[in-house]
């Protein structure tokens, strides 16, 4: 047996250190895109403006990690948007029509978000139903629940706690961007570093490779739903917080934004490639472009346009570059 | 004194009968052949001793321990190693995440109880491993979807035998190498012997059966036709119990 090992080359720019699956062409749209709206308008570049894409991006960049996660395994997870309406009504009612302390409110709506998500993975592990059906399946259902249990009305008025999750401003930064900001931390954390991220990775790549090499499929599948659901939950209830109610038609067609921010950095459909810093860009692009175009008084109408046109090029690009050959 | 045994090992898919009473046995630095024709039961005979299907019926028991009930992480962590003809790898995987997948080391983040995946060792140790087979691979951290077809044959070969295996499964190892290649697979398989680690080798091509293997096992319709010692037998006594002419 001759050695012809070679050692290993020198590391290539792939920004790999942050998470390896970054679409590097979604970080050069980022950045153009912040260079012509300084340009085009004056107000754009400032420290209160970029806070304000920060905030306007949270619960979309919150829900978009969760979608990050369920991709990189191969599935969907397409009820977020519901999840987050009914968590965000499920914490209002409780400090409301329960007249529970705050602490119980915040946990009920984390608590809301992970039963929905429980739910899901049981059905697509155990149960074997395709993610896309269950899923659809509880977009339908938590945000009937939802409005069900406040009879179509938003639920008035939180415990002042709770509107500090949406409204406090530590250091003159809103919380909703800080708890964006370390949700992105956390979960980059776990999907880059830990044995979780690695196997929803390896599910989604190979699911008999993650079966032959000992890996729980069905045990990780429900996890990762559970996460989703939290996370939906946890966006459920910073929303709530900003306006002060618990809305149940709060996220309405959200899963679809959360996607697109997914896709957008660079996180493969179709499983197996993912990167937390990338979806962060992909929120990012889309809270930028939003915020510019409305500076330009560009109509909203021609947004959702550009978010669209953004999505497909941003997609388009990286197949040019990695060439139909790579997986 | 058999290290892997197998006594009336059945399975069934709905009405259909895989395994139809299985019973044969394997000794530390034996090399046994798995032979049959396609839809004859070995690959779920193999998947059944590592884990992936559980037997309706039967006793596997494997150094001492009964399998029937294990699932594949535990089976591996026996000892039991398989190498898949499609190989079960991690595409977009390097080579380093694929060999220690399901394994992989890790260490505490600033020493809090929180593990992160030790990465700087798992590539060290990844690179030893493909250093001490003489394989062709040009970096650790290669994606292994970017590998030829010998190169990622021999990812899982180093997959296979990282963590000290006291029996490895091999299903058609060889079928799609050059012939280079299939040499180098031979020789690996001397080499297991003599460390006294099992071998099952699963492959049509009775060349490579009679050059490194000590026993023919000849499945066909879920059953073992055949058991026999190499030296005892021929190739046409072997082609002959596995299409049932014998």
């Amino acid at each position: 047996m001759d050695a012809t090992v070679r050692a290993a080359p020198p590391r290539s720019f792939s920004l790999r250190s942050l998470g390896g699956a970054i679409r590097l062409e979604s970080l050069v749209v980022l950045i153009l895109l912040v260079v012509a709206l300084s340009i085009a308008s004056p107000y754009f570049l400032s420290v209160s403006n970029a806070l304000n894409i920060l905030l306007a991006t949270s619960v979309i960049g919150i829900l978009g990690f969760a979608s990050t996660f369920v991709i990189a395994a191969a599935g969907i997870d397409l009820s977020v948007g519901s999840v987050l309406g009914f968590a965000a009504v499920v914490g209002a009612l409780a400090v409301n029509a329960l007249d529970l302390p705050w602490p119980a409110g915040i946990l009920l709506s984390l608590a809301a978000g992970m039963l929905c998500g429980v739910i899901n993975g049981t059905l697509i592990a155990r149960a074997r139903i395709p993610a896309f059906i269950v899923t659809l399946g509880m977009l339908g259902v938590a945000r009937g629940a939802a409005l069900v249990l406040t009879n179509g009305q938003p639920v008035y008025g939180l415990p002042a706690p709770m509107v500090w999750l949406g409204q406090g401003r530590p250091f003159a930064i809103p919380m909703p961007a800080i708890i964006f900001l370390a949700v992105a931390a956390i979960t980059h954390f776990i999907l880059s570093r830990t044995r979780f991220g690695k196997y929803s990775l390896v599910i989604g790549d190979n699911p008999n490779a993650a079966r032959a090499t000992g890996i729980h499929v069905e045990r990780h599948l429900i996890a990762l739903y559970t996460l989703s659901g939290a996370l939906a939950g946890l966006a459920g209830l910073v929303s709530a917080a900003r306006v002060n109610s618990g809305d149940p038609t709060a996220g309405t067609g959200y899963e679809l934004t959360a996607i697109t921010a997914a896709i957008l950095g660079g996180t493969n459909l179709f499983g197996g490639r993912a990167s937390v810093v990338g979806t962060l860009i992909g929120a990012l692009i889309m809270g930028v472009l939003q915020n510019g175009l409305n500076l330009l008084a560009v109509s909203s109408f021609y947004q959702q346009m550009a978010i669209g046109g953004v999505l497909v090029l941003a997609v388009w690009l990286d197949q040019l570059n990695r060439g139909s050959g790579r997986a | 004194m058999s290290l892997l045994e197998l006594v009336d090992v059945r399975k069934n898919f709905g009405a259909v009968e895989a395994l139809r009473g299985v019973s044969f046995s394997v000794a530390a630095g034996e090399a046994v052949a798995l032979l049959g024709d396609n839809g004859a039961g070995k690959s779920t005979l193999m998947k059944t001793i590592t884990g992936i299907y559980r037997p309706n019926a039967g006793r596997i028991s494997f150094d001492g321990q009964d399998l029937a009930t294990r699932d594949p992480g535990e089976i591996r962590a026996l000892g039991i190693e398989m190498i898949y003809q499609d190989l079960a790898l991690a595409r977009q995987q390097d080579v380093a995440s694929n060999i220690f997948l399901g394994r992989e080391p890790v260490r505490r983040l600033f020493g809090l109880p929180i593990p992160m995946i030790d990465k700087a060792r798992i590539e060290v140790e990844a690179q030893a491993m493909i250093e001490r087979l003489g394989a062709r691979v040009p970096s650790v951290r290669y994606l292994v979807g970017n590998l030829s077809g010998g190169q990622q044959q021999s990812v899982a070969i180093a997959r296979a035998l990282t963590f000290s295996p006291k029996l490895v499964i091999m299903d058609e190892p060889t079928a799609a190498l050059a012939v280079r290649e299939v040499e180098h697979v031979l020789d690996l398989v001397r080499e297991l012997k003599r460390q006294g680690i099992a071998v099952i080798l699963i492959s049509h091509r009775l060349t490579d059966v009679f050059a490194v293997c000590d026993r023919v096992i000849a499945l066909r319709q879920g059953e073992v036709v055949a058991d026999e010692a190499i030296a005892e037998t021929s190739m046409n006594a072997v082609v002959a119990h596995i299409v049932g002419a014998g």
